[in-house]
């Protein structure tokens, strides 16, 4: 299995650089992409597989020892989200393919959709992979150079405007951690995750403070944590469709899981963490009371996913295995449920060649399949019970009610009201979309006059689409198996010894 | 960690100083300046972790314990392509700025687009 390892980012490199010498032929591109995707989703599903039956499945690359060479880590959590991004990759891939915007060309240039795509999915492989702090700045580098590409797509005055502020926000923050980086490694002379989790307590307290909370400032701009997520609701919105699904159900959440496996690994606490759990409280109440006034449905969106971040920031703040089982669970609701919600609304908003909400009036009354599809993404996100959204949350409360001490049930109470100002959100837009005022400008019910695509593209969006969202359905019914995972990978994290044994334990005894 | 280069130290600090104002400017181009200032200071901390210049990292020419640390310089150079690359690409984001618009100033969603023109000569 080790040798599979290092095929999660060679793959899609690879894959990216052919797809570029293929620019003129898109079919052969698209199929490319396609057959890069699942096999990069077969070898993760297998990977999982094998970390949760034998432990963490370490990849030495080029034979390198784990201190000084390059070392990729896949364990619980890291092949389990890894398992859950390439799926979502793949249906948005789909969805993109079936909309084809992405792939229009712009003045005689052909479009690098399908690189990019595929070297993004290297960078996020490569992050999640990751055993040391420099790569894991590399992964994240790949990652957003392709996203600065993919914003700015076609380079129109609106997405050149917003995608700048973007890139340089990200771009901040990228030398931001590569300073933290160098600053571990004059330190501690190490980059290795595993080596600095047992290096790190031999360095003085304030430094090790210092550290810990630069590492945390930088992660928590790329993840669009409250007081730093004023650049996500503006740029977002201004991308292609697909690519802002995409954009919201990983790019942050890729941030969310390297803040996850950098504190549990190499700052280990017992009692929870007071400035994150102010951090996660605001950041659930700036997010929805953020998105509650907004009129643009992709802004309103972007407004609820930065304050969903909120909870998966809870789980880990309290520091416990049940918190961070319940972050884990959230992570992986949360980047099935956001993309959900990004493909449904752009479905109804293609109806209407608009993404204002008060011009959406009865957008899709006359569509019942598309309305109900919107319905349990809603819910869903709303985290109405059964679907995957209350599993989740339920997690996280019950993590909090164990702690019990009165921060952490304070936290709670505001995890609560923004829940319910959430599904506030969800029964506003459904409601306005299903029963509310069309404009008074649009005389005739509307439906094909905007829809220019064919029959089989706009099959395949629906397509991609529906399965989604019943990824949310899925993930509930799954919730015994998903709750048995994520607890294993959660007590992992809080034992620290399996991934520490993994990469520094046994050596030689490998091919 | 024995001697650190003082010069070099303070060299940083100004390249983060100058980078760091650079980045906080309206003009794309200065903002890219700043970025390409700010990437120089983290590749030089970056080298200056390694600890103090010995000779070259070369099995064969130096003894491994006489040599200076290979791993920074490692990490350094893969950065600096990193921050050469992400500068091509803003230097043609900001040609394209300056072919729609005429002007590479930032967006701001405090001004409407055409209205925020009026205050540039």
């Amino acid at each position: 299995m080790n040798g599979a390892v290092p095929l999660l980012v060679l793959g899609p490199l690879l894959g990216s650089a052919v797809s570029l010498l293929l620019g003129p032929w898109p079919r052969l591109q698209r199929a490319l992409g396609a057959v890069v995707l699942t096999g990069s989703l077969a070898v993760a599903a297998s990977l999982l597989v094998a970390a949760d039956d034998t432990g963490p499945v370490v990849a030495r690359l080029s034979g390198w020892d784990a201190p000084a060479g390059i070392t990729l880590v896949a364990d619980r959590l890291s092949a389990l989200v890894l398992t859950i991004a390439l799926a979502i990759c793949l249906a948005i891939f789909g969805y993109a393919i079936g909309q084809g915007s992405a792939e229009d060309r712009v003045e005689h240039v052909p479009s690098v959709f399908h690189p990019t795509y595929l070297a993004l999915v290297a960078g996020i492989n490569m992050a999640l992979l990751s055993g040391d702090l420099f790569n894991l700045f590399v992964g994240l580098e790949v990652m957003l150079a392709s996203s600065y590409v993919l914003i700015t797509l076609g380079a129109t005055s609106e997405r050149v405007r917003l995608g700048a502020m973007y890139i340089v926000i990200s771009l901040g923050a990228s030398i931001g951690l590569l300073t933290t980086v160098a600053l571990f490694y004059a330190t501690t002379g190490t980059v290795n995750l595993a080596d600095l989790s047992t290096v790190l307590s031999d360095v003085p307290p304030p430094v090790r403070t210092a550290l810990q909370l630069m590492l945390l400032l930088t992660l928590a701009t790329k993840a669009a944590v409250v007081p730093l997520h004023m650049w996500l609701p503006d740029s977002y919105p201004s991308a292609p469709a697909p690519i802002t699904a995409l954009f919201a159900a990983l790019l942050t959440k890729i941030a969310v899981y390297a803040l996850i496996r950098t504190q549990t690994l190499l700052f280990p606490r017992e009692e929870p963490w007071l400035l994150l759990l102010v951090l996660a409280g605001a950041t659930m109440l700036v997010g929805v009371v953020g998105g509650l006034v907004q009129d643009d449905a992709n802004r309103l969106l972007s407004f609820l996913l930065v304050g969903h971040i909120g909870y998966m920031l809870f789980g880990l703040a309290l520091a416990s295995a049940e918190g961070l089982r319940g972050s884990i669970i959230y992570l992986v609701h949360h980047m099935t449920a956001q993309a959900a919600l990004f493909l449904v609304i752009d479905l109804a908003q293609r109806r209407r060649g608009s993404t204002s909400l008060s011009e959406l009036g009865r957008a899709t009354a006359a569509a019942p399949a598309l309305s109900g599809l919107i319905l349990i993404a809603a819910l869903n996100f709303g985290s109405v019970p059964p679907l995957a959204g209350f599993v989740a949350k339920l997690a996280l409360l019950q993590a909090a009610v164990t702690d019990g001490t009165a921060a952490v049930m304070a936290v709670a109470a505001v995890a609560v009201l923004a829940a319910l100002l959430t599904l506030a959100v969800m029964g506003r837009i459904f409601v306005q979309l299903y029963w509310g005022a069309p404009p008074a400008e649009l005389s005739e019910p509307d439906g094909d006059a905007i829809d220019v695509h064919s029959r089989t593209s706009m099959r395949l969006m629906r397509g991609s689409t529906t399965v989604v969202v019943s990824a949310g359905i899925v993930l509930a019914a799954a919730a015994g198996p998903l709750a048995a995972v994520t607890g294993r990978a959660a007590e992992d994290l809080t034992v620290r010894t399996p991934y520490q044994e993994a990469v520094l334990g046994d050596l030689g005894g490998l091919p | 960690m024995n001697a650190t280069n003082l010069s070099l130290a303070l060299t940083i600090g100004v390249l983060y100083a100058c980078g760091s104002y650079l980045l906080m400017q309206r003009a794309l181009l200065r903002v890219v300046l700043g970025f390409v200032l700010f990437g120089h200071g983290a590749n030089l901390l970056l080298l200056l972790a390694g600890g103090e210049a010995r000779p070259v990292p070369h099995a064969g020419t130096t003894a491994p314990g006489e040599a200076s640390d290979p791993l920074p310089q490692a990490m350094a150079i893969t950065a600096v392509v990193i921050t050469f690359g992400t500068t091509a690409l803003l230097l043609a984001l900001v040609h394209r700025a300056i072919v729609l618009h005429g002007d590479d100033l930032h967006a701001s969603h405090t001004l409407p687009p055409p209205a925020g023109k009026g205050d540039q000569p």
